[in-house]
C-alpha cells in the first residue's frame, strides 16, 4: 500500500532510541502480569503477533490480505489438534500450527500473487472463505463446537503451563521470538529486496529480481508467523473454533494494523492490544462490537491513514526536521 | 420416472433452476461491481450490505407503511442509491487520490456498520417476506414444476443485466461514462462533469444490488448477513469473469450460479466450495479472468 513509509525503516540516528524503547518495552511486558489480567494480557499478545504478521506483508510488500485468518485459525485447529488428540508438547503443537500454517500460505500464496493490488485482496478472501468452509465440514475440527477442552500441558516436560504465569511467559517468549524474526526479515537484504517491490515493481523486475519468488516467500513468512500466533491462542485459550478462521477475523487483524499503524515495527501491536482491550471493555455491555469496528475503519481511513505509530513517528520526523 | 446420468430428471432440473435463480444474483451484483470498478477503481465491499439494505428496505416499507412488493422494486433502490450517493459525496470522494486499497477497507468498515446495526436491531435471525400474489403458484413445465415467482425473479434480473448493459453501450450517458473509464482528465476537458458521473455511478451500482435484494426478499429471508455471505461468492466471481467486460461479468453471474446448483446434484458436499475452486483454477490456467484483459 503506496503510505509513505520510507521514513518508518530504521535509519541509524533512530538506532540508539530504539534500543532503550525496546529495553523498557520488554521491562513492562515482564511486569505486566503482575499488574494486569494475565488472559487479557496473553489474548493481546496472540493478536500484537497476528497484526505484525500481517504487517510484513501489507506494510514490507505492499500485499493486502484479505484472508489472514486462514492461516490465524488453521494453526489453532492444528496445534489443538496435536495437543489434543496426539498429546503433543505444547511448544511441538504451536511449531505444527506455525508449520501447517505456512504449508497453506505456501498453496494460497502461490494463487494470489498471480494477480495485484485489489484482486489480491479478493482472492485472498475467497480462498479463506473456502478453507472456512472446509473446516465447517471435516470431522476433525467438530464443526461448530470447534475442538475444545485442549490441554496446555506441561513445556518439554518441565514447566507446568496450567500455572497463568508460566503460560504468560511462555506466550511472551514466542510473540518476542516473532517479533523480532519480523524485525530480522525486514532489515535484511531480503527485507530490502521487499520493500523495493512495494515501491516499484517493474524496477525490481528490470533490476533483474524475481517478484514473485520473493512476494511468495514473503507471503510464507507471513502465513507462519501468523500461524504461530494462532497455534499459541489455541494452548492459551485452550480450544480452537469456527471464529478464527472466518472472514471477520482477516477484518479484525487489518483493523489492527491499519490503527497502530501500516508499515511500522510496533504500530500492529499496539493497535492488537487497543482492539483487545476495546472488546475485552465492551464485552460486559450489549453495544454492538461490529458497528464500533466499522466505524473505527472509517475514521482511520478517512482521517489517518497513518496510524497511531504512525502519526507519532511523522510527527518527530517533523519536529526533527524543525530543529535543524 | 426419467433419470440423467442416474439423477431423477425433476431433481437435476430444480438444481439447475436454484443454480440460476442463484445466479441471477451473482450476476446482478457482480455487474454493480463491474460498473462501479470500471469508473471509480474501488471494489464496493459495501455492495453486499445495500443488498441486504434493498431487501431489508422493501421488508420495512411493507410492515410501517404497508407499501407492497411492486413499488418496493421501485422505492429501494432509488433509497439505497440515494445513500450511495451521500457516501460517495462524503467519504468515498476524499479517496480518489490515494491507493485503491482504502477505498475496499473504507466500503469494508461500512459494510461492517450496516451489518452491526440491523443485526442489532432486528437479531440474526430471518424475516419472512412475502412475494406477491400475482406471482405465488406454480407451472407444470411437463418435466418439473416451475415456481412461477422463482421464473419471475430469472427474467427481471435478465432485464435489468440487458438494461444495464445497453445503458452503457448505446446511450450518450454511457458513452461519457466509458470515455471517462479510459481517459477521466480527458473528458473533464470536454465539459463533462466527472465528478458528478462519479456520483452517478456509485449510486447507480448501489441501485442495482438492491433491486437484487428486493428480488431475493421472498427467497431467502431477509436477515442482516445475507449480503457478506453473498459477496464473497461475487467477489470469486469478479476474480474467474475479470473486470473487463459488463457483458462478461453478466455470463459469468449466471454460468457459476449453474455450475453451483448442478455440483449440488452430484457432489453435494463440495457446493458450497465449487466457485472457490473453479476461481482457482482459472487462476492458474488464465490469471486475467475469462473476459478480463492483462493489465
Amino acid at each position: 500500500m503506496a503510505v509513505d513509509t520510507q521514513y518508518y525503516a530504521a535509519q541509524p540516528r533512530f538506532r540508539t532510541s530504539a534500543v532503550v524503547f525496546g529495553v523498557i518495552a520488554i521491562a513492562a511486558l515482564l511486569a505486566a502480569p503482575f499488574f494486569f489480567y494475565p488472559v487479557l494480557l496473553m489474548s493481546m499478545l496472540c493478536f500484537a503477533l497476528f497484526a505484525c504478521a500481517f504487517n510484513l506483508l501489507i506494510g514490507y510488500v505492499g500485499l493486502l490480505s484479505f484472508g489472514h485468518a486462514a492461516f490465524f485459525g488453521g494453526a489453532a485447529y492444528f496445534a489443538a489438534h496435536a495437543a489434543k488428540v496426539w498429546g503433543w508438547d505444547p511448544l511441538g503443537a504451536v511449531l505444527l500450527g506455525a508449520a501447517g500454517a505456512a504449508g497453506m500460505g505456501l498453496a494460497i500464496g502461490f494463487l494470489a500473487i498471480r494477480r495485484q493490488g485489489i484482486y489480491f485482496a479478493m482472492i485472498t478472501l475467497a480462498l479463506s472463505q473456502m478453507f472456512a468452509f472446509i473446516c465447517l465440514q471435516v470431522p476433525f475440527t467438530h464443526g461448530e463446537d470447534g475442538i475444545q477442552g485442549v490441554p496446555r500441558g506441561e513445556l518439554l516436560g518441565l514447566v507446568d503451563l496450567n500455572e497463568p504465569l508460566a503460560m504468560y511467559y511462555f506466550t511472551l517468549a514466542i510473540f518476542l521470538f516473532g517479533f523480532f524474526a519480523i524485525w530480522r526479515i525486514v532489515h535484511s537484504p531480503f527485507g530490502n529486496i521487499l520493500k523495493a517491490i512495494r515501491e516499484n515493481e517493474r524496477r525490481a523486475i528490470s533490476l533483474g529480481y524475481r517478484v514473485d519468488r520473493y512476494k511468495l516467500g514473503a507471503f510464507v513468512m507471513s502465513a507462519a508467523l501468523a500461524g504461530l500466533a494462532g497455534g499459541t491462542k489455541a494452548i492459551v485459550f485452550q480450544f480452537a473454533t469456527l471464529t478464527d478462521v472466518q472472514w471477520q477475523m482477516s477484518g479484525e487483524v487489518i483493523l489492527m494494523t491499519l490503527l497502530g499503524g501500516i508499515g511500522t515495527m510496533v504500530g500492529p501491536a499496539v493497535g492488537a492490544a487497543l482492539v483487545v482491550a476495546l472488546q475485552n471493555y465492551l464485552a460486559a455491555s450489549n453495544f454492538p462490537v461490529t458497528v464500533l469496528i466499522g466505524i473505527i475503519f472509517v475514521v482511520c481511513v478517512l482521517v489517518f491513514r497513518r496510524g497511531i505509530v504512525g502519526e507519532i513517528l511523522e510527527l518527530a520526523r517533523r519536529r526533527s526536521k524543525d530543529a535543524k | 420416472m426419467s433419470t440423467i446420468f442416474g439423477i431423477p430428471a425433476p431433481a437435476l432440473f430444480g438444481q439447475i433452476l436454484i443454480g440460476l435463480i442463484n445466479g441471477s444474483f451473482y450476476a446482478l451484483l457482480s455487474l454493480g461491481l463491474a460498473v462501479i470498478f470500471g469508473l471509480l477503481r474501488i471494489i464496493n465491499f459495501a455492495h453486499g450490505a445495500q443488498y441486504m439494505l434493498g431487501a431489508f428496505a422493501a421488508y420495512l416499507l411493507l410492515t410501517y407503511a404497508g407499501i407492497g412488493y411492486w413499488p418496493s422494486l421501485i422505492l429501494a433502490p432509488l433509497l439505497v442509491g440515494l445513500l450511495a450517493v451521500v457516501i460517495e459525496k462524503t467519504m468515498l470522494s476524499r479517496l480518489y487520490g490515494v491507493d485503491p486499497l482504502y477505498g475496499l477497507l473504507l466500503t469494508f468498515g461500512l459494510a461492517l456498520i450496516l451489518e452491526g446495526l440491523f443485526r442489532y436491531w432486528f437479531g440474526a435471525a430471518g424475516q419472512p417476506y412475502a412475494a406477491p400474489q400475482q406471482l405465488v403458484g406454480a407451472y407444470n413445465l411437463g418435466f418439473m414444476f416451475m415456481p412461477i415467482y422463482r421464473g419471475w425473479v430469472v427474467i427481471a434480473s435478465l432485464v435489468v443485466c440487458i438494461g444495464t448493459w445497453l445503458l452503457i453501450e448505446k446511450t450518450r450517458l454511457g458513452a461519457y461514462l466509458r470515455a471517462a473509464t479510459e481517459n477521466a482528465t480527458l473528458v473533464q476537458a470536454f465539459g463533462v462533469n466527472v465528478p458528478r458521473l462519479l456520483t452517478l455511478t456509485y449510486g447507480l451500482g448501489a441501485a442495482l444490488a438492491a433491486i437484487a435484494g428486493v428480488l431475493a426478499a421472498p427467497i431467502y429471508q431477509v436477515s442482516p448477513l445475507m449480503g457478506t455471505n453473498i459477496i464473497i461468492v461475487v467477489f470469486a466471481v469478479v476474480v474467474v469473469g475479470g473486470m473487463g467486460s459488463i457483458l462478461g461479468a453478466i455470463i459469468t453471474g449466471y454460468m457459476l450460479g449453474v455450475l453451483e446448483g448442478l455440483t449440488k446434484v452430484f457432489y453435494p458436499e463440495a457446493s458450497n466450495i465449487v466457485i472457490f475452486v473453479i476461481m482457482a483454477i482459472v487462476l492458474l490456467v488464465r490469471p486475467a479472468g475469462l473476459f478480463g484483459r492483462e493489465e
